[in-house]
């Protein structure tokens, strides 16, 4: 098996070497049955990587730790969801997931154009293949997946419990569906670069791939939000980490050109700025895996390791000279055609927004590379923390949240008084509306998170807006009832009012990260069973302690697990099964907590710690049973108008709790499991017994749901926007002709008011 | 006014205002940073009243909680030199004696106080220092 994926990847190397070759042949001679060639050889990497992926997981899936991959970071304890999803958890998995990935999204794409600028597609391919070329070299010379141990060892290290939890098995194919997506918009920018085909053309071939980029990037940051909110035992959702900076970049000059191509589009500017935002995305989407890869920034997420940064040091050298290189000399015929008319015009906002979007990307640039500026200016490696990004990103995201609330209501070309009267009349009632409220409920304090919510009221209202307007046209002509018109409104004009949804989801995300961040209230604090503490309006009491212990190696069915649920059935409070996250944590020990608002219960609450198996035999036969990673299972009340958020760290460092342990090392042996587990059991009656005090967080926040339901708005608005409208859809076995357009009369009037089909 | 000039007059404001907050950027970078140094070079260099970004590992059996204060000794990555931290904050899962930490710490009289949930752990899955997979390819 091993053997035949180390042979996939080299013939996977020879193929990329061979479509390069071919595409570029076709493109310079003109003898585009070459650049075919080149193409189907990206359908080839694509079965190739397919094969070797696939091998990959069933070596995962089958406990072969003759792969050194399955042996670092699986084991057969390892829940199979979390098994089949370990693959993207190490250094070498991860690199072929990325190219696995991007070998599809690019034969998607280059299918998809097959008939359309061949001349751009050709450079495009070669570029494309040249990123598959480089990662799989990657793996074969330094990060090898196929490599394997004999013999091979019992048993693996296991996934690291901090992953081992839904969302973030998703959150990597996410990103790196993102990341990949990225480079495809870049591919086909510098082909049309470098074909010297710069009109709007190219831009159409990869308007889509750009907003799928920009859709699982963001997909990918938001997962990564809510694990480290619901996972990590911190409490927040966001750091300034360096790799979550790195995937947020990306996404903000994404985002700027999902806005920009329009003004290209419509009225034929901005084709230097679109160009250099597509190079720009996709050059960050590199730095973002170059990040993560190469240990140059200290960040929680980043892989140990050098050996990666030079290959990618020299590829994103590559990358930026030859974008410069290649838009400096193609400056003459990326001329715009048409000059902006007016400083209040739909064109101006969409780049007022684009120089926010772009300054919020290099503000972020700045300080998450900031150490490694710092160190070559002045000698001393040095950092920024959040209170650096936060005084940069609050106002820009404010500015941002404005223009997404002007933007769409604007005239195009030159915004007169009656014009700006008409449209934002209503929406500033609404935000002063709004301001009137938070006063009179005495919010006060926090100016920042006032404007903002102000700011999301009055987005929230030009878009209403121009929904009533829009669902008014319509029953107007067409006498529809209010909800038909509605879904009539939206499904005539996806991309247009998918982007309105957009923009209100991010409203609404906004408005849960000013409430979250400024009205939080927070404790750590030590507690023993029976004591209480308050955190914001909130009385929390710790009621008892709670342990589990989880059967480990399948040994209940052993004379191990026998007498361990003898021991169990004679300790109340002691429960036998498996971890309530079951993530496979050997022992659990947690909290009742009783959590009441003036003398009224709310809820009860069981935040919990696992504590996991390690591979290290220096700690002996039952201190290794649960010398692995400890990690929180918070325990949460989500609300729509605030969580309440706890987490517990259970003392095990009492001299009881180690004389068990260190009487079980000597008088238990190694081999036999499931006998160790029977000290473990012990172990957590004793606690039970006599519990000592735990360490608490406990955090009251107002709107965290906000975030998440502002994504999830953004998740519907998008997908409104990306499918294809009616019009486009093809009749089985109609190969040619578009469905004949019936009366549109939405479409009509959506196009009569405002020549703006997006957001 | 003509076109061409008003265009002009809007580039040059745009450009001076892209400048200043270059500029304002660059300066607060530089005097908002806390210099990274190992336990050795803090030893040396600390001045009391100001932060810095302490990096190392966790000294084994430096740990002890007394109360709401995690004591503990951040030494260099090659051994040797340690210096003890007492911390207040958010104690992140991985961290564990023989860890790679960072912590933002500050000189109060002779000792160094960590920073309230300054303290980041480098993720255990991300930090192998001998994975296999280094060990020996066949």
């Amino acid at each position: 098996m091993a053997t035949l994926g180390r042979v996939c990847l080299l013939l996977a190397l020879v193929v990329c070497v061979y479509g390069i070759a071919a595409s570029i042949y076709g493109v310079r001679t003109g003898r585009f049955e070459f650049s075919e060639s080149g193409r189907r050889s990206v359908y080839a990497l694509a079965g190739i990587l397919t094969v070797a992926f696939a091998i990959l997981e069933v070596a995962f899936l089958h406990n072969d730790f003759a792969f050194n991959t399955v042996a670092d970071t699986s084991s057969r304890t390892t829940p199979t969801f979390y098994k089949a999803a370990a693959v993207w958890s190490s250094q070498e998995g991860s690199l072929l997931l990325w190219a696995w990935l991007m070998s599809l999204w690019s034969s998607l794409a280059l299918f998809l154009t097959r008939r359309r600028i061949r001349d751009v597609a050709a450079y495009a391919t070669a570029i494309m293949l040249g990123f598959g070329g480089f990662f799989i070299a990657l793996m074969v010379f330094y990060a090898q997946p196929f490599a394997t141990t004999h013999p091979a060892p019992s048993e693996g290290v296991g996934l690291d419990p901090l992953l081992r939890f839904p969302t973030m098995m998703i959150h990597p194919p996410m990103l790196y569906s993102g990341y990949t997506l990225c480079t495809i918009p870049l591919a086909f920018g510098m082909g049309a670069l470098l074909a010297r085909r710069v009109d709007a053309e190219w831009i159409r071939v990869i308007r889509r791939f750009a907003f799928g980029a920009w859709f699982f990037l963001g997909i990918g940051i938001l997962l990564g939000a809510r694990w480290s909110y619901s996972e990590l035992g911190w409490g927040g959702y966001w750091g300034w980490d360096a790799v979550e900076n790195a995937s947020l970049m990306p996404w903000l000059t994404g985002t700027a050109f999902l806005h920009s191509l329009m003004i290209q589009e419509k009225r034929g500017m901005l084709k230097v700025w679109n160009v250099s935002l597509v190079l720009a995305t996709g050059t960050l989407a590199i730095m973002g895996t170059f990040l993560v890869r190469s240990g140059v920034l200290n960040s929680i997420h980043a892989f140990g390791g050098q050996t990666l940064g030079v290959p990618f040091v020299v590829l994103i050298a590559v990358l930026i000279a030859s974008s410069i290189y290649l838009v400096v000399s193609r400056r003459d015929m990326l001329r715009t055609e048409h000059r902006l008319d007016s400083l209040l015009s739909r064109e101006s906002m969409f780049l007022a927004n684009n120089v926010v979007l772009v300054a919020l990307c290099f503000v972020i640039f700045w300080g998450t590379y900031f150490p490694l500026i710092s160190e070559a200016l002045t000698g001393h490696e040095a950092s920024v923390g959040p209170p650096w990004f936060d005084r940069y990103t609050v106002p820009l995201a404010l500015i941002l949240v404005l223009l997404s609330g002007i933007g769409p209501v604007i005239a195009w070309r030159r915004a007169t008084l009656a014009n700006a009267r008409r449209n934002f009349l209503a929406p500033i009632a609404v935000a002063l509306a709004t301001l009137v409220v938070l006063l009179a409920a005495g919010v006060t304090g926090k100016p920042g998170a006032i404007a903002m919510f102000c700011c999301a009221a009055f987005v929230i209202g030009s878009i209403g807006q121009e929904f009533f307007r829009g669902v008014r046209a319509r029953r107007a002509m067409a006498d529809e009832a209010p909800p038909t018109a509605l879904v009539a409104l939206v499904r005539r004009n996806r991309r247009r009012y998918g982007g309105y949804i957009v923009h209100v989801g991010i409203a609404v995300l906004f408005v849960g990260v000013a409430a979250s961040s400024s009205f939080q209230h927070a404790s750590e604090l030590g507690l023993s069973p029976g004591q209480s503490s308050r955190v914001g309006a909130y009385t929390v009491r710790y009621v008892r302690p709670t342990a589990s212990v989880t059967p480990d190696y399948d040994s209940a069915s052993t004379q191990g697990g026998r007498e361990l649920s003898v021991v169990i059935r004679a300790e109340p409070g002691v429960t036998l099964g498996p971890d309530t996250a079951r993530t496979g944590a050997t022992l659990s020990l947690g909290a009742v907590l009783d959590v009441s608002k003036g003398g009224h219960h709310v809820i009860t609450l069981r935040p919990s710690e696992g504590f996991y198996a390690s591979e290290e035999p220096t700690q002996g036969s039952v201190g290794h049973l649960i010398g692995g990673q400890p990690v929180s299972h918070v325990a949460l009340d989500a609300g729509v108008t605030r969580d309440v958020w706890t987490a517990i760290a259970p003392n095990i460092e009492t001299p009881q709790l180690k004389r068990i342990i260190a009487l079980g090392n000597r008088t238990l042996p190694y081999i036999h499991p499931g006998e160790g587990m029977v000290a473990i059991a012990a172990m957590a009656a004793a606690y039970m017994k006599s519990p000592p005090q735990a360490q608490f967080h406990l955090i009251v926040s107002p709107l965290v749901m906000w975030i998440w339901l502002g994504g999830l708005i953004v998740v519907g608005g998008a997908l409104i926007a990306i499918w294809p409208a009616p019009s486009v859809v093809r009749h089985p076995g109609d190969r040619t002709l578009a469905r004949p357009r019936r009366a549109r009369p939405g479409s009509r009037l959506s196009s009569a008011r405002s020549p703006f089909t997006g957001f | 006014m003509n076109p061409a000039r008003k265009r002009t007059v809007r580039l040059v404001v745009a450009l001076s205002v892209a400048v200043v907050l270059a500029s304002a950027l660059i300066y607060t970078s530089f005097s908002a940073a806390s210099p990274a140094l190992s336990p050795s070079q803090l030893l040396h260099q600390a001045q009391p009243g100001r932060s810095y970004l302490l990096t190392g590992t966790v000294l084994a059996h430096s740990v002890v909680r007394n109360g709401a204060v995690l004591d503990f000794s951040v030494a260099d990555r090659a051994g040797g030199t340690a210096v003890p931290v007492a911390y207040t904050g958010t104690v992140p899962d991985p961290f564990k004696e023989g860890r790679e930490v960072i912590v933002t710490v500050e000189k109060q009289g002779g000792e160094y106080v960590g920073e309230r949930n300054s303290l980041i752990t480098k993720c255990p899955s991300k930090y192998k220092e001998t994975p296999s997979s280094e060990k020996q390819p066949s």
